[in-house]
């Protein structure tokens, strides 16, 4: 079966690749594109391990076709903090103990960067249910919407830490 | 209020600053999870990887008549079909490494499944959706088999044996069918008891669900090896179990772990590892094994079902003198680790209390369900479950607080516990002043100046006389392995249950649990008049036993008097459940006869043999 070509914009990139007609985005991702943030954890679209940002809004590449992102911006937690400092979410989740196993850390990440890309200021039930697609089995969730909030405020300059 | 932490293991070594509890910390690995750059076994890439997936069984019991894979070899992709055969050494027991169990386990099951979900066949593939297009292509013929599901079910006469190295669904716990633990006299003491609490408790499988699913990478190396890059969380473990199911040298293996994402221990028992590196040698060609959610969830193995039978005498000031606990480990299949839990759940028991008389059985069980496995504390928070329960309970029964009822019977350091060890920076006294006062439930002033440190007594710090089972013996015990040795001070007498070695003061039990027998299974000798000839012990021996009598006059033979021993009040009361007398059993029962020249047969006596031991005594 021929390969399909598939270019899109990958953190800011230019990114041009060949993939198979059925394969999925996060497959594509992973393997062709070497991008390997985000996590397979269930390829059903339950667990939001592989949650990505296409023009801006959340998406879960395991349930995307990969030949549907052609000339999409595709954002990823690989490419959160393109320098040396991290982004102030990276900060908040490192600082406050939001992650353990760290392997829902990427999906929760593009969850929470999508709602704060659009909500600046979100309420503590907003933050839950922008993440509620995203499952974590480690830390009970609530240091992931506490670090989400703090996040939020120090973005707003609110440092609350 | 503030609590001294105690520690006798480097006292000198530890800062114990003890207040990092409930503050956030930074993590050594934070950076890469929040980057997205932490590399789990799956974030290693293999150019021309290839994809393994396993055709399972649709059935909970049944019969491999024949195996048609030749439309799947011709399938697109398809590079090899992996049948049982092509397993070197296809037949393993998790705990092997350690000598614990018979092998009981294949890789891929060649003959019979024995759950459902149970791999017989992989295929390794181009790509994933071809291998699983592959192994629906594969035609099996089933003869499906009677299944069991429930534990007591699965040990009663006449139920489908579910593992052949198991015959008669139940873990060899030396010559017992169980793990035994006796400690005093419970069945004197419930006779003397204030208020009897029976109740039973039963617990669910619980998945352990991380997000990673199980999976493993394997691949041809330089100089001969195979590279694993694998989730598990016990990696020479799964280095050990890989070399023995191939018959490789283990030195050939190179086995890579890492981060694990989220293992909760449904990653310890080393299936995805040996079926990728068996790829990687069929091939030639790098393999991945990795579970899809479903296969996670159906056969990933979890914690095991337990259900437990409590059994309370309570004085009228909440004091429990005797605690009788039959548990019922619900194993699945094979026995992975649930062998173990039995043992480390029977070694807590009977939970954190001070209790002078208890008495346990706990059976490790074979049904036709996903085998079990470790998670978080198994063989401990399951049966914990049950006594907080139970001492809720209690507490209600005897008009006691809940909390102050486990203040007063929670061990004090220098208590003797059930298994012949002494406790030691006891701390439940003070998590319950604190949790109390978290709560705002209010204590009263004896509880709050009650201290772990404080209430211990001779009495509570020794080995209590205990009574026997029919085997004239309480447990076998590890030499060297007990918390003293030498002669009771004036009896020349060992401590009981010490070097396998039996303390006779208190005479032979029939039965020594109220075991209801058409719930467990166990045959009655006396219910059917069998002669019993209980197994020989230490002098002083108990004169010759009468099979009718559970407690035996005989007892005053003994060169210590025993406690009090009322003969009639300390016949089991029989629990609801046992409104069927159990010589309703017998005539079918009797129906098969014992042939000692033939294998195991299920619901027959060997004639002589306690009705613990469930079949020939195992060597």
């Amino acid at each position: 079966m021929p390969k399909t070509p598939v270019t899109f914009t990958l953190n800011g990139a230019e990114t041009g690749i060949f993939v198979d007609p059925g394969l999925n985005l996060l497959e594509a991702l992973r393997r062709e594109a070497g991008d390997l943030s985000p996590k397979f954890g269930c390829g059903q679209g339950t667990c939001g391990a592989c949650t990505i940002l296409i023009n801006g809004e959340p998406h879960l590449s395991c349930l995307t076709l990969a030949v549907a992102a052609q000339d999409a911006d595709i954002s990823t937690t690989g490419g959160l903090a393109p320098g040396a400092d991290l982004h102030p979410l990276q900060q908040a989740f490192a600082d406050g103990f939001a992650a353990q196993c760290g392997f829902c850390t990427s999906g929760m990440l593009m969850a929470a960067k999508a709602l704060l890309d659009r909500n600046p200021r979100p309420t503590r039930d907003e933050v839950v249910e922008a993440i509620s697609g995203n499952l974590c089995r480690c830390t009970g969730y609530d240091p992931i919407v506490d670090a989400i909030l703090d996040a939020a405020a120090r973005v707003q300059g609110r440092v609350t830490a | 209020m503030s609590i001294e932490f105690r520690k006798d293991l480097f006292a000198d070594e530890r800062d114990d600053n003890l207040n990092e509890i409930g503050k956030p910390k930074q993590r050594q690995d934070i950076g890469g999870h929040v980057r997205g750059r932490t590399a789990y076994y799956d974030d290693h890439l293999f150019d021309g990887l290839l994809h393994m997936r396993c055709l399972r069984s649709p059935h909970h019991h049944a019969r491999i008549r024949s195996v048609d894979s030749g439309a799947a070899e011709r399938m697109p992709g398809v590079r090899r079909v992996v049948h049982p055969s092509d397993v070197p050494n296809n037949l393993n027991t998790l705990l092997s490494l350690i000598g614990f169990g018979k092998d009981d386990e294949q890789l891929l099951s060649d003959q019979v499944v024995r759950y459902m979900g149970e791999p017989i066949l992989a295929i390794i593939a181009d790509t994933e959706a071809q291998a699983r297009a592959a192994c629906a292509a594969v035609r099996v013929d089933w003869e499906v088999l009677p299944h069991v599901l429930d534990v007591e079910e699965a040990i009663a006469p006449a139920a489908p044996s579910v593992n052949p190295a198991y015959a008669n669904n139940t873990f060899d716990y030396g010559p017992y069918d169980h793990v035994k633990l006796r400690f005093g006299d419970a069945q004197a003491a419930f006779a003397q008891a204030d208020h009897i609490v029976e109740a039973e408790y039963e617990m669910s499988p619980i998945e352990q669900a991380p997000i990673e699913t199980c999976g493993a990478i394997a691949a041809p190396e330089t100089a001969d090896r195979f590279v694993c890059h694998t989730g598990t969380q016990a990696l020479f473990f799964s280095l050990g179990t890989a070399a023995k199911l191939l018959n490789i040298a283990s030195s050939r293996l190179h086995f890579i772990g890492g981060t694990v994402g989220g293992g909760f221990g449904g990653k310890v028992d080393s299936i995805t590892e040996p079926m990728a590196v068996l790829g990687a040698i069929l091939t030639g060609k790098p393999v991945k094994f990795q579970w899809d959610r479903e296969e996670e969830m159906q056969v990933g193995a979890p914690r095991g079902a337990e259900r437990w039978r409590i059994k309370d005498g309570v004085m009228a000031d909440g004091t429990i003198i005797a605690r009788e606990l039959t548990g019922f480990f619900d194993a699945g299949a094979y026995t992975r680790l649930s062998s173990y839990a039995g043992t480390k759940c029977t070694g807590h028991l009977p939970g954190p209390y001070s209790i002078p008389n208890v008495a346990a059985n706990t059976f490790c069980v074979y049904t036709n369900r996903t085998p079990a496995t470790a998670m978080r504390g198994f063989g401990i928070t399951g049966v914990d479950f049950a006594i907080e329960c139970h001492m809720d309970r209690v507490a209600e029964v005897a008009g006691i607080d809940p909390i102050s009822l486990r203040i007063k019977n929670a061990y004090r350091d220098g208590d003797m516990k059930a298994h012949r060890r002494v406790a030691k920076n006891c701390a439940l006294v003070e998590s319950c002043q604190v949790a109390a006062g978290k709560a705002g439930w209010i204590l009263g002033t004896e509880d709050m100046a009650a201290s772990s440190m404080a209430g211990s007594t001779p009495e509570r710090a020794s080995i209590p006389q205990t009574a026997l089972d029919e085997d004239g013996k309480i447990n076998e015990r590890r030499a060297g392995r007990t918390a003293t040795t030498s002669p009771v001070k004036g009896t020349k007498q060992l401590p009981a249950g010490t070097h396998g070695r039996s303390h006779v003061a208190v005479p032979v039990q029939r039965p020594d649990m109220q075991i209801a027998p058409e719930r467990v299974g166990h045959d009655d000798p006396a219910a059917r008049g069998a002669a019993h000839a209980p197994a020989p012990v230490a002098p002083p021996v108990a004169a010759p036993l009468q099979p009718a009598a559970a407690a035996l006059p005989a007892a005053a033979a003994t060169p210590t008097p025993p406690r009090a021993q009322p003969a009639a009040a300390s016949q089991p009361t029989p629990p609801a459940s046992a409104a069927t007398p159990p010589a309703a059993q017998a005539p079918q029962l009797q129906a098969k006869p014992y042939k000692p020249d033939e294998p195991f047969q299920r619901g027959v006596n060997r004639p002589g043999a306690s009705r613990f031991l469930s079949g020939a005594r195992r060597r």
